[in-house]
């Protein structure tokens, strides 16, 4: 057995654990805070809410970064190291986005529990992102998909989000029956639950076992990264579930996914990984990866290229992006260049789905045709959106560009052009000119089109007069800001009024009372 | 302080700043516009008045970036980049004189417009290749949005097809240079570090990254057989546009082909010499050949463009130095020339006869109606079609006799490209402005007793200066158009 380390003692573990535990504290107070008090009141709960699950992530984001990388924590079950913490941020920080996009959905009639749950998603990427131990891992996966199921399949008042839910809890049940089985096989051969010990045990051992408990934890990290062919939950979710929930499934999860699976598959099972680098193939679970990639890469964006409607083609462009960093995964030039690039993708994913849900308060946003004339309709979201999607595309000067050049650069790394590896990362360069055709496809309905003739104004709706609510406003600034990523800062939901194109500010009071009578 | 650098800061500033101007008013956004491309320009002359040539490239600007992966913000000039970058501040400054008439959502059109040009500048002061791919992608984009929102005939078809083109082509350089990168060990993106390190490289390694990157930049070029987008991209462009993507952007391309292309894979350069020349040679004549029965006066001068645009790239597959010069030359040439032509065609005639059709044109006394656009298209198109006195003609004669010296054959098959660009030059001149001695024409026209009414109102028309003769023609040409 391995030594244990200084941080098994119990005040070790709750330093560990702090940020978890302020996100489950939060969680508690928003539903209690709802209980209590938030029903008498009829406007501001969604806000309210936000609020307080906004606050719990902050704090969990300052304990995180104030513990920096700790090491290891109970008994080496967590691994507090760089990677950790920069998921741990990244998923607080696209949850927190999340969050932001909330108060102005009408149409969820619990909003206090919607926060709790994405709150306890929170607790499952942020363990996810730090599980050194098959075990915790599992746990941590599974609360976080739990939770998912529930936030996609939230809005009741629909039946395609009730449709989305169930798809992806029957597939993603199934892959957590499969991975779980991987695990166990994985456990019965080396007799530890442990990432780092686990590929020391591992090292000599090539059995037919093995390669199946490959092939059962790759179908499970294939589905929750959305790769090919395990992806078919991925444009029926996007499309059904409410707009907030779709942002969390494509950003913060995967994100979190990618880390796991990053340290599970290297530190892990390195010894099995084989080799896609060279001809010939040496078996492992980088062929498989490999072959995951491509797949991901042509279903992806052929099948994007399909698309009519505005959340089914980001679904596709987010399997075509699980692609990339599938093939970020098979380089070993380190984890930079996939974390950024999953950091990235998760920010212009949640500003897309963002806007999308702007536009979705007052008018529906399904087909592309529904975002035709954004620019007159509200230009400061029509500017927004084009930063997201030409970030998606990967169009310098903005951040996915780099996080793509990075990838590629490390695979390219590998072995030049010699290899599978090699003529992936070119296919997936070559693909990126056909991403900007569909990317382009939604660019032009937003910025070059007329809008329809019973098309409104997409005001940014004021909050209600409450105290509770004027605070998020003071969160981020109302005007477009490019910060060092080049990317626009999803504030838009609790931002002012932005239909100023005609020179004169239209206040909109809020005249609905959407959560009134849940 | 270097002064070159300015023209890259200042025209994205003013992308920034005619954006924003653009809220409170057209004229506004017009204004700042053009005051940055004027901005430009004077930094470009500027420095170029201080310049004294060398033989390599002298750096401006040079401090690490992403020092990870070896790249740094390098800048620098030689005698080449220095050309371009006057074309490109004379080109900007005219082609936003060209689109003052722009009104509908001006702030936008110019802050693209600025950034266009901010990208083009970029890439030919880039001494790293990375950074030089970041400013040619910078270059693209806006293209889109220029021609989607803002252009005319075809325009969607038009600039998905010129965007998708371009795309692809950066893909192909991506490909090839990051295929260089990491055969170099990963050392780094300078153009100095590459081609050090490419001179390792085995000449499998070497001609496939010339074939990716040669490739790649000769589609925006528009070199045969790639060259499709150029017509219907410069078709459906709006006028300033259209002057920019003759006139600069292509350039580009031709640039590309030069400094990264044959600067780094000399090797390649020499296996795949003969197929280039042939190519270059089919651009020449085959795209004269298709000018010469082209019914729109703009497909014509697209036409004609990726016909010059052969010259240039026949000059650099011949690589010798006299040839390169002559194909920098032709490429300043050609970008004052068929701006001078798209603007004529696109603003002083398209806008007041709402036609470019040449069958529609040849009915007008088109030379007596607009005598300033007619002089003005005539010179140009001298010039285009190499005649003494113009810069056309040094620059086809230091080409063609470059290639003499490679193989007589292949001048000779040149200069017959030099015949049919008379050809169409000539019949475009002759049937759109000479197509009708009189004006008896006129009063029969159905719409010409608008003419005196048109010319009473509008009084905003008549303060364009450009717009004066629109009084004497008839407002409306259905007979005419296509």
């Amino acid at each position: 057995m391995l030594p244990a380390t200084l941080s098994d003692s119990y005040s070790g573990l709750a330093r560990a654990l702090a940020p978890e535990a302020v996100l489950v504290i939060g969680a508690l107070l928003v539903l209690g805070f709802d209980l209590f008090a938030g029903k008498r009141q009829s406007g501001p709960r969604a806000a309210v809410s936000a609020l307080i699950g906004i606050a719990a992530l902050a704090g969990a984001a300052w304990l995180t970064a104030c513990a920096g990388p700790s090491g290891f924590a109970l008994q080496r079950a967590l691994d507090i190291d760089k990677l950790a913490v920069g998921a741990r941020l990244g998923a607080y920080a696209l949850s927190a986005f999340t969050l932001l996009l909330l108060p102005g959905s009408s149409r969820l009639r619990h909003p206090a529990e919607y926060v709790a749950i994405i709150l306890f998603a929170t607790v499952g990427f942020s363990l996810m992102a730090a599980a050194n131990n098959l075990l915790l891992g599992f746990l941590a996966i599974e609360l976080a998909s739990l939770s998912l199921y529930i936030l996609v399949g939230f809005d009741k008042t629909r039946p395609d989000s009730a449709e989305a839910g169930l798809k992806y809890f029957l597939f993603g049940g199934t892959s957590a029956a499969f991975m779980l089985f991987g695990f166990s096989l994985l456990y019965g051969l080396a007799g530890t639950i442990d990432l780092t010990s686990l590929g020391f045990m591992l090292r000599d051992s090539f059995s037919p076992v093995v390669l199946v408990a490959l092939v059962m934890v790759l179908v499970g990290f294939g589905f929750k990264v959305a790769a090919v062919p395990f992806h078919l939950w991925a444009p029926d979710a996007y499309q059904g579930a409410p707009s907030s929930a779709a942002a969390l499934v494509a950003s913060a999860s995967k994100l979190a996914g990618f880390a796991f699976f990053l340290r599970l598959l290297w530190p892990g099972l390195h010894s099995l990984a084989g080799d896609a680098a060279a001809l010939p193939l040496a078996a492992g679970w980088m062929p498989v990866v490999a072959v995951l990639s491509l797949g991901s890469l042509f279903v992806g964006n052929l099948g994007a290229l399909a698309q009519t409607n505005v959340r089914r083609l980001l679904a596709y462009s987010a399997i075509a992006h699980a692609g990339v960093m599938l093939l970020g995964i098979i380089a070993r030039g380190g984890v930079g260049p996939l974390f950024y690039y999953a950091a990235t993708y998760g920010l212009a994913t949640v500003g897309a789905f963002g806007v999308v849900s702007v536009i979705e308060r007052d008018a529906p946003c399904q087909k592309l045709t529904d975002l035709a004339g954004l620019w007159k309709r509200s230009p400061l979201l029509a500017l927004t959106l084009f930063v997201f999607v030409l970030s998606l595309a990967g169009v310098p000067p903005l951040a996915g560009f780099f996080g793509k050049f990075a990838v590629f650069a490390a695979v390219l790394k590998l072995n030049g052009l010699g290899g599978p590896a090699g003529w992936l990362a070119i296919l997936a360069i070559a693909f990126s000119a056909v991403a900007l055709y569909y990317y382009l496809a939604i660019l032009k309905q937003a910025l070059v089109a007329g809008p329809a003739k019973d098309a409104k104004r997409i005001p940014v709706r004021r909050c209600p007069r409450s105290p509770w609510c004027s605070a998020p406003r003071c969160f981020g600034p109302r005007c477009v800001s490019l910060d060092s990523l080049a990317i626009v800062e999803p504030w838009i939901s609790t931002g002012g009024d932005i239909s100023i194109s005609e020179g004169r500010t239209l206040r909109f009071a809020q005249s609905r009372k959407p959560f009134a009578f849940s | 302080m270097p002064l070159l650098p300015w023209t890259i800061y200042l025209t994205f500033a003013g992308a920034l700043l005619a954006y924003l101007a653009g809220r409170q008013s057209p004229g506004a956004a017009r204004c700042v516009a053009l005051l940055t491309a004027l901005a430009g320009w004077g930094v470009a002359l500027a420095a170029a008045a201080g310049f004294t040539p060398a033989a390599a490239l002298a750096d401006l600007v040079n401090c690490p970036w992403i020092p990870q992966l070896g790249i740094r913000y390098h800048l620098a000039a030689d005698g080449i980049s220095m050309t371009l970058v006057v074309l490109t501040g004379l080109a900007a400054t005219a082609g936003i004189l060209f689109s003052w008439n722009i009104d509908e959502r001006a702030g936008e059109f110019f802050a693209l417009y600025l950034a266009l040009i901010g990208g083009v500048y970029g890439v030919f002061l880039s001494a790293d290749v990375f950074l030089f791919f970041v400013f040619y992608e910078i270059a693209i984009v806006p293209k889109y949005f220029l021609i989607a929102k803002w252009g005319s005939t075809n325009r969607e078809y038009g600039a998905m097809k010129l965007v998708l083109y371009s795309f692809a082509g950066s893909a192909l350089v991506l490909a090839g240079v990051l295929w260089a990168y990491a055969a170099s060990g990963g050392a780094g993106f300078g153009l100095a570090q590459l081609a050090v390190a490419a001179a390792n490289f085995t000449p499998v390694q070497q001609t496939g990254m010339f074939a990716l990157v040669f490739t790649g930049f000769a589609v925006l070029a528009g070199m045969f057989p790639f060259h499709t987008w150029a017509p219907t991209g410069h078709v459906a462009a709006p006028t300033g546009a259209s002057m920019l993507l003759a006139g600069v952007v292509m350039k580009l391309g031709a640039y590309g082909c030069l400094r990264v292309g044959i600067g780094l894979f000399p090797a390649g350069l020499e296996f795949f010499q003969p197929v280039l020349i042939a190519l270059a040679l089919i651009g020449i004549v085959y795209a004269g050949l298709v000018a010469l029965v082209q019914e729109d006066l703009k497909f014509v001068i697209g036409y004609s463009s990726v016909s010059h645009m052969g010259f240039v790239m026949l000059g650099l597959a011949v690589a010798s130095p006299r040839a390169v010069s002559g194909a920098v030359l032709q490429m300043f040439s050609h970008g004052v020339i068929a701006g001078l032509l798209f603007a004529v065609v696109g603003r002083m005639i398209y806008e007041r006869t709402h036609t470019r059709q040449i069958s529609a044109l040849r009915a007008l006394p088109l030379f007596r109606l607009l005598p300033f656009a007619a002089v003005a298209f005539v010179l140009a198109g001298l010039a285009s079609m190499g005649m003494p006195g113009f810069s056309g003609f040094p620059a086809e004669l230091t080409i063609l006799v470059g290639a003499w010296q490679f193989s007589p054959l292949v001048t000779l098959a040149a200069v017959v490209g030099v015949l049919v660009a008379a050809a169409f030059t000539l019949r475009a001149v002759q049937l759109s402005f000479f197509g009708t001695t009189s004006e008896k024409a006129m009063p029969d026209h159905p719409a010409a007793h608008h003419v005196a009414r048109k010319s009473r109102r509008a009084p905003a028309a008549r303060r364009d200066h450009f717009r004066r003769p629109a009084s004497r023609l008839p407002v409306s040409l259905d007979k005419y158009r296509a």
